[in-house]
C-alpha cells in the first residue's frame, strides 16, 4: 500500500518517465509477438518511405525499421541491464568490503579505482576492445568494470557513514562476521541512494553501449541494436531520408524517461532542498 | 599542495602508461603471429618480432617504448607502415582545434546561462533552461549531430555535413567546415557546465553572507555578480576544466559522425583494424590530455581558494 501511495503522489514528469520506461520494457519483452516482421528479414526495397506495411519505412538492407527498433530495444536494454547489474554487484561488494574492513583492503581498492577513474572511459574501452576484439563478453566485462568504479565510490561512502552508527557497532561487538555486517546491517540502509544510482548508471551504460555500437565496436550485426542502426543508416541522411533519426531518437527517448524517474527519486531522497 | 598534486598527476600518468603497455602484453597469443597470420614463415615472424622489439624482456621493452614515446617517436603503424608521429601530429592538432572552438563558444554561454538560471531560480526561464539541458544531456551526441545535419545541411543547405579540413584551407574556411561538429559538441558541454554552474551558485547563495547582503537591501543581480560569483569561482573553474577534459574525449564520436580528420577518428579506425601501436599511442595522448586537464582543474581550484592555498 505504501508503494502505491508513493506512486500516486508522483509528479507528472515522473509519470511520463515511468510510461516511457514501461513502453520500452514491454517492447523488449514482447518483441517476437508485436514485431510485424522477422528480426533480420529482408522485406522490401532499401530505404522505403513510411507506408502501411512498413510504418517507419525500411533500412539500408530493406528490413522493416519498426521491427528492427523493437528487437533493438530487446538487445540493447537487456545488455545494458545485465551490465549495470554486474557492475553493481562488483562495485557495491568491493565498496562495502573497503568500508567495513578498512585498512589495507580499503587502500588497495581505493587507489585502484582512482587510477581507473583517471582514465577516460571511452578511450579505455576502445583500447581494451582493440586488444581482445569485439565480443559481447568483452563488452560486458569491460563496461561493467569501468562502471563499477563509480558504484564503488558511492557504496563505499554510504557504507562509511552507516558503519559508524551504533547498531553496526552492536553487531560487531556481538561477534558477527564481516559478511553479516555487510549484508544484514549496511545493505538495507544503503539501498535508497544505490537505487537512484542504479537508474543513473543504467542511462550511462545504455548510452555507452549505444556509442560503442555506433562506432561499430559494440553489438555486431545482424543483431538489431539502436546504436548500430544509426551507424548503418547514417548515409541516408544526406539524401534527406531521416531513417537514422528513429533509432537515435529511441535512445534519447528512453534515457530521458529514466532520467525523469531518477530526478524525482533524488528529489524525494534529498529532502527537497531545491527545485 | 600544488606540487604534490602535480606529482600525483604524473604518477597516475606513469601508471596508466604501464597499464596500457601491460594490457597489450597480456594479449592472448603472439602479436607477431596474429598480425602476420598463421601461414607466415618462421623467418618472417622472427624478423617482425625483432622490428617490434618483441624479442626483448618485457621491462626492457616498456622503458624503450616509454623513452621513445617521450622523445616523440611513436613507432610505426602496423596497417600501413608509416611513422605514427606523422599520422598523429596533424590529427591531434585538428582535434584540439575542434575542441578549442567548441570550448570558446561553450564556456561563456554556459557560465552566463548558469548564473541567470541561478538568479531566476524556479521561474519559467529556469524551468525551460533546465528542461532543455536535461534533454541535451540525455541525448547521445550522434542524435544531436544528425538532427543538426538534417536541419542545417539537408533542409536548409547552409553548412556542410562532412567536416573535411586540410592544410591548404585558411582559418575562415576551416571554421566554416566545422560549424556543425563544433555546435554539437558545445550543446552537450554547455548543458553539463551550465547545470554545474547553477548548482555551485545556488549553493553559495544559501550562505549567511549572501543573506546579509540581501537584508542590507542590495539588488539581486548585484548580490549574485559581486558577492556570490567570486566565491563560486573556485567550483566554476573546476567545472570548466573538467568539462574541457570531457570535451577532449567527447570529440571521438563527433569526429566519426562528421568524418573529421582528427585523433578520435584515427583511434576508432585503428581499433577496428587492430593496429595496436597506433591505438597505444593515440590512447596515451588522449589519456595524457585528459589527466592534464583534470590536474589543471585541481590546481586552479587550489589557487583560487585561499583556504586550500594556505593549508593549516
Amino acid at each position: 500500500m505504501a508503494a502505491f501511495r508513493f506512486l500516486r503522489e508522483s509528479p507528472l514528469s515522473a509519470r511520463i518517465g515511468m510510461a516511457i520506461v514501461l513502453i520500452n520494457i514491454a517492447a523488449a519483452i514482447l518483441a517476437p509477438v508485436i514485431a510485424p516482421h522477422g528480426e533480420s528479414q529482408v522485406v522490401g526495397d532499401v530505404w522505403l518511405p513510411m507506408s502501411r506495411d512498413f510504418p517507419l519505412g525500411t533500412d539500408q538492407l530493406g528490413r522493416d525499421l519498426l521491427t528492427r527498433l523493437i528487437y533493438g530495444a530487446r538487445n540493447t536494454i537487456a545488455l545494458a541491464f545485465l551490465i549495470t547489474a554486474l557492475s553493481f554487484l562488483m562495485g557495491s561488494i568491493c565498496g562495502f568490503l573497503a568500508a567495513t574492513i578498512g585498512k589495507w583492503t580499503d587502500q588497495v581498492l581505493s587507489r585502484l579505482v582512482d587510477i581507473l577513474m583517471a582514465f577516460p572511459t571511452l578511450i579505455f574501452a576502445l583500447m581494451v576492445l582493440s586488444v581482445v576484439g569485439t565480443s559481447i563478453t568483452a563488452l560486458v566485462v569491460v563496461i561493467a568494470l569501468l562502471d563499477s568504479t563509480r558504484v564503488f565510490r558511492l557504496s563505499r561512502a554510504v557504507a562509511m557513514d552507516i558503519g559508524v552508527l551504533e547498531f553496526v557497532e552492536a553487531a560487531r561487538l556481538r561477534g558477527e562476521g564481516t559478511w553479516w555486517v555487510m549484508t544484514q546491517e549496511i545493505l538495507p540502509n544503503a539501498l535508497p541512494p544505490l537505487v537512484a544510482e542504479f537508474g543513473l548508471r543504467f542511462c550511462f551504460v545504455f548510452l555507452f553501449i549505444a556509442a560503442l555500437s555506433f562506432l561499430g565496436l559494440g553489438i555486431q550485426p545482424p543483431a538489431a541494436d539502436w546504436g548500430g542502426m544509426v551507424r548503418e543508416n547514417a548515409g541516408a541522411i544526406t539524401f534527406g531520408i531521416f531513417t537514422p533519426l528513429w533509432p537515435a531518437g529511441a535512445i534519447a527517448f528512453l534515457t530521458v524517461g529514466v532520467n525523469l524517474i531518477v530526478d524525482w527519486f533524488l528529489h524525494v531522497a534529498s529532502g527537497l532542498k531545491e527545485g | 599542495m600544488v606540487l604534490k598534486r602535480i606529482g600525483l598527476g604524473l604518477m597516475t600518468l606513469l601508471i596508466i602508461s604501464m597499464l596500457i603497455f601491460v594490457g597489450i602484453e597480456a594479449l592472448p597469443g603472439d602479436l607477431a603471429e596474429a598480425v602476420l597470420g598463421q601461414n607466415a614463415l618462421p623467418e618472417t615472424v622472427a624478423s617482425f618480432r625483432k622490428e617490434l622489439k618483441l624479442d626483448l624482456p618485457p621491462h626492457a621493452r616498456y622503458f624503450a617504448w616509454l623513452g621513445d614515446f617521450i622523445q616523440g617517436d611513436f613507432g610505426k603503424s602496423l596497417a600501413n607502415g608509416r611513422p605514427i608521429a606523422e599520422l598523429i601530429g596533424w590529427r591531434f592538432a585538428n582535434s584540439l582545434f575542434l575542441a578549442g572552438a567548441a570550448a570558446a563558444i561553450a564556456v561563456p554561454v554556459a557560465i552566463i546561462l548558469g548564473i541567470l538560471a541561478a538568479v531566476y531560480r524556479n521561474t519559467l526561464f529556469d524551468r525551460v533552461i533546465s528542461m532543455i539541458t536535461l534533454s541535451a544531456i540525455s541525448f547521445p551526441e550522434f542524435f544531436i549531430a544528425y538532427i543538426l545535419i538534417a536541419l542545417f545541411s539537408v533542409q536548409f543547405t547552409l553548412f556542410p555535413s562532412i567536416a573535411n579540413i586540410n592544410v591548404q584551407m585558411n582559418l575562415g574556411e576551416k571554421l566554416y567546415a566545422i560549424v556543425l561538429p563544433c555546435f554539437t559538441l558545445s550543446m552537450v558541454v554547455i548543458a553539463h557546465m551550465m547545470r554545474q554552474t547553477r548548482a555551485a551558485i545556488i549553493n553559495i547563495m544559501a550562505s549567511p553572507f549572501i543573506e546579509m547582503a540581501r537584508l542590507k537591501g542590495l539588488k539581486r543581480l548585484r548580490v549574485t555578480v559581486l558577492h556570490a560569483f567570486p566565491n563560486a569561482l573556485s567550483p566554476v573553474i573546476n567545472v570548466v576544466a573538467l568539462n574541457l577534459a570531457y570535451l577532449v574525449v567527447g570529440v571521438v564520436i563527433v569526429e566519426v559522425v562528421f568524418v573529421y580528420p582528427g585523433l578520435g577518428q584515427l583511434l576508432v579506425d585503428s581499433v577496428s583494424k587492430r593496429d595496436i601501436p597506433v591505438v597505444q599511442a593515440s590512447g596515451l595522448i588522449f589519456a595524457a590530455t585528459y589527466i592534464g586537464l583534470n590536474l589543471l582543474a585541481d590546481v586552479l581550484s587550489i589557487l583560487s581558494n585561499p583556504r586550500l592555498r594556505n593549508p593549516r
